[in-house]
């Protein structure tokens, strides 16, 4: 043992000159698009000079226009709130239809297609498109993020259906249960944990992005906080981004509540 | 293969509750075939026992039975109806008649025993009473007195994952029984509980098949269990049926011929 612990140092297999070359090659690509894009250290040393001038300006927070401050913070949990509800009603039927333990390929498909499309966009880039379709306001942010909820929910309610066990399924099948009380007594309560997981997270996430949708004119918060900083009152920013803070942590604490009451 | 084969005294295809199979072969893979040329007529009541070696197809033949598994050729008849041609709705209220017992007892873990119990009407609800968990006041009765007869009533209200192997499976039995079969299939009831809980499990499938006229057929690994309790033994070799009768023809050269080998007779 004594003689092991003191001889050489021995590699375990040979070198991969292959996966070598590959770190070097993404180091220089790393430095190569820095250079294009202009990232130098001064900038950065300049930079944060700049930031601590900003985040001078932004105390003491601004406490005049709570009134505007609570309605718009309202609006935003409204969207969060009625969006994560048709999100995820909508997104049941959707995972269903895209587990592949249950349909047929010629149903998984395009239930799949349709659930890659909800996914592809950020929330935001969809708000734009539904705030040019619809008009500004509330209802755009709404459908943005109902898409994003049947996008997120539907990928992991369809994983989660392919992980269950097909045993508990085959003995209601065999009991001659109709496909409907199939799904109800052999495959939901299977998955209904991890749906609820699935749709605490999805509030959560709403919450955060309903705070977004507004910078594009889609209801909410958000659109209160671009013109704060668009007209430099950086004090009023601080006091918004202080209240979207307090809600976030405060809806992190309910949805752990709501997951550990469903597990 | 088929020469110690002997001719069993069974009335033919009339008779209420019996189940006649005819010429059923089964290949998972073309031209391999499982099943060859099964032909089986089991009577009106009583248990039979299929025994053989591992892969030899019992677990199949059991589970052409109610299509679990689809039958490649051959007739299937309960209650002179081909089960083997039913589609949809058909084959649903055709499994109704079927009560299967299985071997990891297959209950829903998630959902409670009474539940799990009336699973076994769940060819009989719409889904949308289903679904609210609303059941014919006769059928939720009559799952709480099957509960009580299997001795599991504290249990009611448990989920069925809080439940021991022994336990599992008398749920098992109960929600199978609760169809009110015509006739019960048990694929290896037995094989994943201790020998103690195994001769209750098969007292049990006895009992309440017996009170009831319901004709049982169980696979079952384990000869001396299949003797015990089965009044007609079937012997599967190479995916055909090398021996028909009452336990007590049972010799250990059919079980040789079924097994194969002798050694381990010894």
């Amino acid at each position: 043992m004594s003689e092991a612990r003191s001889g050489r140092m021995v590699a375990l297999g040979r070198p991969n000159w292959l996966v070598r070359a590959g770190w070097v090659a993404l180091g220089v690509y790393v430095v190569y698009a820095g250079s294009l894009l202009n990232v130098t250290w001064d900038r950065f040393v300049i930079g944060l000079a700049h930031g601590a001038e900003f985040i001078g300006r932004m105390f003491p927070p601004n406490v005049s226009r709570l009134e505007l401050l609570f309605s718009d913070m309202t609006e935003s949990l409204e969207i969060a709130i009625i969006a994560t509800f048709f999100g995820v009603i909508l997104s049941l039927p959707v995972g269903l239809l895209a587990a592949r333990n249950l349909m047929p390929v010629w149903v998984t498909w395009p239930a799949r297609l349709f659930i890659a499309v909800c996914r592809s966009f950020h929330p935001v880039i969809v708000a734009i498109l539904f705030v040019k379709a619809v008009g500004f306001g509330a209802l755009a942010g709404i459908l943005a993020l109902i898409v994003a909820s049947i996008g997120f929910i539907g990928k992991l309610f369809a994983e989660a259906i392919e992980e269950i066990s097909l045993k508990q399924v085959e003995a209601v099948r065999a009991s001659g249960a109709p496909f409907m009380n199939v799904i109800t007594f052999g495959v939901l309560p299977q998955v209904l944990a991890r749906f609820i997981g699935f749709c605490t997270y999805q509030l959560d996430s709403n919450l955060r992005n309903s705070t977004m949708v507004g910078i594009v004119g889609a209801g909410g918060i958000g659109g209160t906080l671009f013109a704060a900083f668009q007209r430099f009152d950086y004090d009023f920013v601080c006091t918004i981004l202080i209240a979207i803070i307090a809600v976030i942590m405060v809806a992190e604490v309910g949805t752990q509540r709501l997951r550990q009451v469903f597990q | 293969m088929h020469g110690l084969r002997t001719d069993t005294k069974v009335e033919s295809g009339q008779n209420a509750r019996s189940l006649v199979i005819r010429h059923l072969d089964k290949e998972y893979v073309r031209g391999v075939p499982v099943l060859r040329d099964i032909n089986l007529e089991i009577a009106g009541q009583g248990m039979t026992a299929i025994i053989g070696p591992s892969g030899t197809g019992k677990s199949t033949l059991i589970r052409c039975i109610n299509r679990l598994v689809e039958p490649t050729r051959g007739e299937i008849l309960l209650d002179g109806q081909d089960l083997v041609k039913l589609h949809g709705k058909a084959l649903r209220e055709a499994r109704r008649r079927v009560g299967m017992v299985f071997q990891e007892f297959n209950l829903v873990e998630r959902l409670t025993v009474i539940e799990n119990l009336l699973c076994g009407r769940l060819g009989y609800v719409h889904p949308f009473p289903a679904w609210l968990r609303r059941f014919p006041e006769q059928d939720v009765a009559r799952a709480f007195e099957l509960l009580e007869v299997v001795g599991l009533k504290e249990f009611a209200i448990q989920r069925a994952d809080a439940l021991s192997g022994g336990q599992r499976q008398r749920v098992g039995i109960a929600r199978a029984v609760m169809q009110e079969p015509r006739i019960l299939l048990a694929d290896e009831p037995t094989s994943s509980l201790d020998p103690k809980t195994s001769v209750e499990i098969m007292e049990l499938m006895t009992q309440l098949a017996g009170e009831r006229g319901i004709p049982v057929v169980v696979n079952i690994h384990d000869v001396h269990l299949g003797r015990r309790f089965a009044q007609r033994i079937i012997g599967m070799s190479g995916g055909g049926i090398v021996f028909d009768g009452p336990p007590d023809e049972l010799r250990d050269e059919h079980l040789k011929l079924i097994y194969g080998g002798e050694n381990w007779l010894q």
